[in-house]
């Protein structure tokens, strides 16, 4: 964007709402809400303690893990239902059931069924990312040109070979796409699953600030999470954007 | 050129045997009959044009030799050998060349034998050759979306080629690219056809096309699919690619199928 013949760098507009969220803190309008500059204060007062780097490692290991399960079962089952029309009928209903539905309210049945630790936290996250990962792949394969599919069968190829040299890089782009969105909803459910279930974490630090009306802690580990899920998204849509080329002629 | 240089149009006992034969081939789709029992001989080392309007079942006819779809009744054999799906004896060229668009040049060229699970460095080999064999040397590494149309369908062409079939099918190859460029595929497909011992079976719905590069020409009729007629041009492989055009015979053939086909154009 340019203003007044100057060219912006992309996000400008963030120092303008920083530059606001100072205004209103230094203005003392809200205990909720301190100024910006003491809640960087604190980020980098409490960024080193053993509570956050503790919280910080808990939240990357349960976060991972759950992403790892939602891409690694999400992307062969879209797959599978893209290119099975009786699986694809077994699971839809289920999938847009699940897309859709609140998924906090199933937490404290996972609490019942697999306790109350990581692994609770771990299925969370990945419930919250999985469904839009499989509807993407299912579209991705569904969109496959039909010539590629009749290529592939004309030269032999076993079903294996189909899935891992033509069906996945074709539909790469919608799969990436859906792999963004899920990983993005998969931060919900960390946070979720960590101030549900038990309260480890991130979701424990939440807890401890909110609690004792510390805001600017309460903001800084805010400030932290929204960064590192704003970077992860970045990330994919990077790599989306490396295979774009081809998303338009497949 | 080949051996069918001397023949006499007409004349049974000159067509060479045939390569692949289709019989009493039937394919309905719910109601829709696509082809109702149709027979067609395709001899050996010759190339075949599938010829007729729109929805005369040309294409489903080339996919169920192919093996891609499966008749409703009646049977193909490709030397003498049922065909029950896709096999290594028949390569397809695609209308829309049906290239990945994620790989470079040399790997869609290689592409046939990657799947028949060839060596790496073996494969290669093979594709370059064909690569250069049909005027692409230099652009190995590029990607297909920075090729022209017609460029694109010499990789499938020479994807095609590379896997060495003794049928080649192919469907409308040349109508996604533009004129000029057509011209110059269907001359250089005479010097495929005359070279490589191979049988092509070629769809087209250009007459000028068909009897340029046929030595026989399969005329298929709608509702109910059917073939209507086989003309085989007698002296047109004796004359000069560029003399083709303008030789009498070229120009009585075209406009008899004209005047057969003008009945069933809407």
């Amino acid at each position: 964007m340019k203003v007044l013949g100057l060219r912006l760098p992309g996000m400008s507009s963030l120092i303008l709402w920083g530059l606001l969220w100072e205004a209103v803190g230094q203005s003392g309008m809200s205990f909720f809400l301190p100024p910006l500059s003491s809640v960087i204060g604190t980020l980098i007062e409490i960024f080193g303690t053993p509570a956050f780097q503790k919280a910080l490692s808990e939240t990357a290991r349960a976060f991972l893990a759950g992403v790892f399960f939602a891409i690694a079962i999400g992307i062969p089952v879209g797959i599978l239902m893209g290119k099975n029309r009786l699986v694809d009928e077994l699971l839809l209903p289920w999938v847009n059931i699940f897309l859709s539905a609140p998924l906090t309210a199933l937490v404290p049945v996972l609490m019942v069924l697999f306790g109350f630790g990581m692994k609770s936290i771990i299925i969370t996250t990945s419930l919250f990312g999985i469904w839009i990962i499989i509807l993407n792949a299912r579209a991705g394969v569904m969109q496959i040109n039909r010539s590629l599919i009749d290529m592939a069968l004309s030269f032999g190829a076993s079903p294996w070979a189909a899935f891992s040299k033509i069906y996945f890089w074709a539909a790469l782009p919608e799969i990436l796409g859906g792999v963004r969105i899920g990983v993005i909803r998969a931060v919900k459910g960390v946070i979720i699953g960590q101030l549900l279930i038990s309260i480890v974490g991130f979701g424990a630090l939440f807890e401890l600030y909110s609690a004792n009306f510390l805001m600017s802690h309460f903001w800084a580990v805010l400030i932290v999470l929204f960064a590192l899920a704003f970077s992860i998204s970045e990330l994919l849509a990077y790599l989306e954007r490396r295979v774009s080329y081809y998303a338009a002629k497949r | 050129m080949g051996t069918h240089q001397t023949r006499v149009g007409g004349d049974p006992s000159d067509i060479p045997a045939a390569a692949v034969s289709a019989r009493n081939i039937s394919k309905t789709y719910g109601d829709v009959e696509a082809l109702k029992n149709l027979t067609l001989e395709f001899p050996r080392g010759q190339l075949t044009s599938l010829l007729g309007p729109s929805g005369c079942g040309k294409t489903t006819l080339l996919k169920i030799i192919a093996g891609l779809l499966e008749p409703s009744s009646g049977e193909v054999e490709v030397n003498g050998i049922p065909v029950t799906g896709p096999g290594p004896d028949r390569a397809f060229v695609f209308q829309d060349f049906a290239l990945l668009p994620w790989a470079s040049v040399l790997r869609n060229v290689a592409f046939g034998l990657e799947l028949r699970g060839i060596g790496r460095s073996e494969r290669e080999g093979i594709a370059e050759r064909y690569i250069r064999n049909v005027g692409l040397a230099g652009f190995e590494k590029s990607f297909p979306h920075e090729l022209s149309g017609g460029m694109r369908q010499r990789v499938g062409l020479a994807r095609a080629l590379a896997v060495d079939s003794q049928v080649l099918l192919m469907d409308e190859p040349f109508s996604a690219v533009d004129e000029q460029t057509r011209r110059k595929f269907q001359e250089d497909l005479l010097g495929l056809v005359a070279e490589e011992n191979k049988t092509f079976l070629f769809v087209t719905h250009s007459i000028e096309e068909a009897v340029y590069v046929s030595d026989q020409i399969a005329i298929l009729l709608p509702r109910p699919s059917r073939v209507s007629e086989i003309i085989r041009p007698r002296g047109l492989r004796d004359k000069d690619v560029a003399d083709i055009r303008r030789d009498p015979e070229y120009l009585d053939i075209v406009d008899q199928i004209w005047a057969s086909l003008r009945f069933y154009v809407e």
